[in-house]
């Protein structure tokens, strides 16, 4: 294998590659449009890719327009992408029979699942799916479900070659290009594809299509959309999301943003649902109604919600101030101490999808008194 | 520590009800056996450390092991009946079964105690954690200096344990200081606050360890009084609770700053949870 090898791949050989990836026993998921936003969803067809779309987004905004580059992946990003696939936003953990003698027979619940090839993921997600994998299976307890699904994950990543105006990565240290490991990368240009290997099995399915090496205009090209796509960056993250949060929040838990925030914030849990490194989940029982069989099972849950701290008949962070407080805190300043990186990795997604539009870089603005204003490179 | 049973953790083992104490009203213990005898003789733990209790249909629970560690066949677990689960699992009799894993979390330092005095503060409605390490010591008298228990309740008629103070009072070695903030009549111990019957106690400040568990009002206050006595911070160790459901630091909800109480507690020395003991929150 020649990792410095690039191939080029025609948008009109896109569905070769699905083809390929489906041979190989893989279901493909990719972006799609669906009720005017891109989601990530079982993925047969290159047409079904988001052509010529792209995505605008501001603090609690995100509107899709039509371009008129026929681009597959002129967008940014949706809602979700690897986060849901990895870890199920529901599933059941395990099964509980009981017999006519109250005996119980625990039954663990490891469903066979077809393994899945993500199409188009992004340095953000890539580097968000790094720090999940410190969460479920770098520690002591691994998570079964997790870790089958995450060694069969096949990664198709694309960088980006556009951002939002809600995308930070580049301060954020985690994009726009793919730094973490990926079976096939993909940095698309007029017409097709810059691609690269980065796996055995990503050489497999690459040499079932018969490439050609790209030119070298081409890889310059495709260079210089990923460097277009950090320029064009204008928001940033204080203190380049370094361990310096840490000890900024940490060192100012009375400060007055808190409660002001809280006057925005409606606790609704939209950035914990769309961040994809939050982890916090819930266990839900469901007993069938004849008695005999209980599924126990886990769910997303959000620290924005009164359950969550719940303790001995009452709830330790009982208003929005100590939530959205725990929430930052957790997110970019002991996520430090738990895992050893910032729990931000620059998407932009909790930015979007709040509904009243808060920022967090605009609130780790306020206490650190930093410019959350990215100064453009000079490029 | 990781499930020393089995190789899903988040998977419960069966285990028996063999017999149940009402300790009062709302307080109770329940004493169960693992159907697999293999489970029985492999199940290791530590005073201080969890189980996660599973109840059919209604979900778990995380309660503290009571029971001393080398009674392998028997655990107990002391728990009142507040939450869903507990409140359910209150009306288990001999002979229903549950779901058990664990154990899980860090216990006490008993080890380090070994041969040192050990302080035990309690507060509130009796605290199970401190009964593990009280029956541990007293099982092995001659491993420990003195034992001083404290515990201090809102009003003497939430005192429970009554018959096992009593019974601990008589062990050799050993001093009881119990006192209501507001007492009725008959009873027989102080009245006052924990902080008041530390400043009455005679310390040696550097061979001492202190173990406490109660409400977080209350450590507070004792701390104050031990450091104010002498004691290193370092010496002294807390019991913390929070929402725990997976065990295993995986769930996100006992989170407390950038520890997990249930896999880097419940038991802590002091100086590693004292930025933010102060802080409402957390």
């Amino acid at each position: 294998m020649d990792d410095k090898i690039s191939y080029y791949l025609p948008h009109a050989e896109l569905q070769n590659l699905i083809h390929a990836l489906h041979q190989a026993g893989y279901s493909c998921v990719g972006p799609q449009v669906r009720d005017g936003a891109i989601v990530y969803d079982v993925l047969n067809h290159a047409d079904q890719l988001p052509w010529g779309i792209r995505d605008n987004q501001a603090p609690g905004e995100y509107q899709l327009e039509k371009i008129t580059e026929h681009k597959a992946f002129a967008f940014s990003n949706g809602a979700q992408a690897i986060k849901p696939i990895l870890f199920k936003s529901q599933e059941t953990v395990w099964k509980v029979m009981r017999n006519s003698e109250g005996k119980l027979i625990f039954q663990p619940h490891h469903p066979k699942e077809q393994p899945i090839a993500i199409f188009g993921a992004r340095s953000c997600d890539l580097e968000a799916m790094r720090i999940q994998d410190k969460v479920f299976i770098e520690g002591q307890n691994s998570d079964v479900r997790y870790k089958s699904r995450r060694e069969n994950l096949f990664v198709v990543a694309v960088n980006c070659t556009y951002s939002s105006k809600n995308c930070f990565c580049v301060s954020a240290g985690t994009g726009p290009e793919v730094s973490n490991p990926f079976d096939i990368l993909m940095t698309e240009i007029e017409n097709g594809f810059v691609v690269k290997i980065g796996s055995e099995r990503g050489e497999a399915i690459i040499n079932h299509l018969h490439l050609q090496p790209a030119y070298d205009f081409q890889c310059k090209v495709a260079i210089e959309n990923v460097e277009n796509a950090a320029a064009m960056q204008t928001k940033r993250i204080p203190l380049d999301n370094t361990r310096g949060l840490r000890d900024l929040l940490f060192s100012n838990l009375d400060h007055p943003r808190w409660n002001e925030v809280a006057e925005r914030c409606l606790s609704c849990g939209n950035c914990t649902a769309v961040c994809p490194t939050c982890f916090c989940h819930s266990e839900v029982e469901k007993p069938s109604l004849d008695g005999t069989c209980s599924e126990h099972q886990r769910e997303w849950d959000s620290c924005f919600t009164e359950g969550h701290s719940y303790m001995t008949g009452k709830a330790v962070r009982d208003d929005t101030s100590k939530r959205y407080r725990q929430w930052l805190t957790h997110k970019v300043g002991s996520w430090f101490d738990q895992f050893d990186t910032s729990g931000c990795v620059g998407c932009g997604r909790c930015v979007t999808w709040c509904p009243v539009g808060i920022d967090l870089t605009e609130e780790l603005s306020a206490i650190s008194g930093e410019s959350n204003v990215r100064i453009k490179d000079d490029v | 520590m990781t499930c020393n049973l089995c190789r899903d953790p988040y998977l419960p083992l069966e285990a028996e009800i063999v017999d149940r104490t009402q300790e009062s009203s709302t307080i109770f213990t329940i004493h169960i056996r693992f159907v697999e005898c293999e489970c029985r003789e492999r199940f290791l733990f530590l005073p201080g450390q969890f189980n996660m209790l599973y109840l059919y249909g209604v979900g778990e629970v995380a309660i503290s092991i009571v029971s001393d560690p080398e009674e392998k066949k028997i655990l107990k677990h002391s728990m009142r009946a507040i939450g869903r689960v507990t409140k359910a699992i209150q009306k288990l009799q001999p002979g229903d079964r549950i779901g058990v894993r664990g154990p899980f979390g860090r216990g006490w330092p008993l080890n380090q105690a070994r041969h040192k005095d050990v302080v035990v503060v309690t507060g509130g409605l009796g605290c199970a954690p401190t009964v593990s390490v009280i029956n541990y010591i007293l099982g092995r008298r001659d491993q420990y200096g003195a034992l001083k228990i404290l515990q201090g309740v809102k009003h003497s008629d939430d005192f429970i344990y009554r018959k096992q103070y009593s019974k601990w009072q008589e062990s050799p070695n050993t001093e009881i200081h119990i006192a209501a903030d507001q007492a009725g009549p008959k009873w027989p111990w102080g009245v006052g606050y924990v902080t008041d019957m530390i400043q009455s106690l005679t310390l040696d400040p550097d061979n001492t360890i202190t173990m406490m568990c109660g409400p977080e009002m209350m450590m507070r206050t004792a701390i104050h009084s031990l450091v104010k006595k002498g004691i290193p911070e370092e010496n002294i160790y807390l019991s913390m609770e929070r929402n725990m459901e997976c065990g295993i630091g995986q769930c996100g909800h006992c989170q407390y700053g950038g520890l997990f109480i249930c896999k880097d507690g419940p038991i802590f020395p002091y100086p590693v949870i004292k930025s933010l003991f102060s802080v409402e929150g957390f």
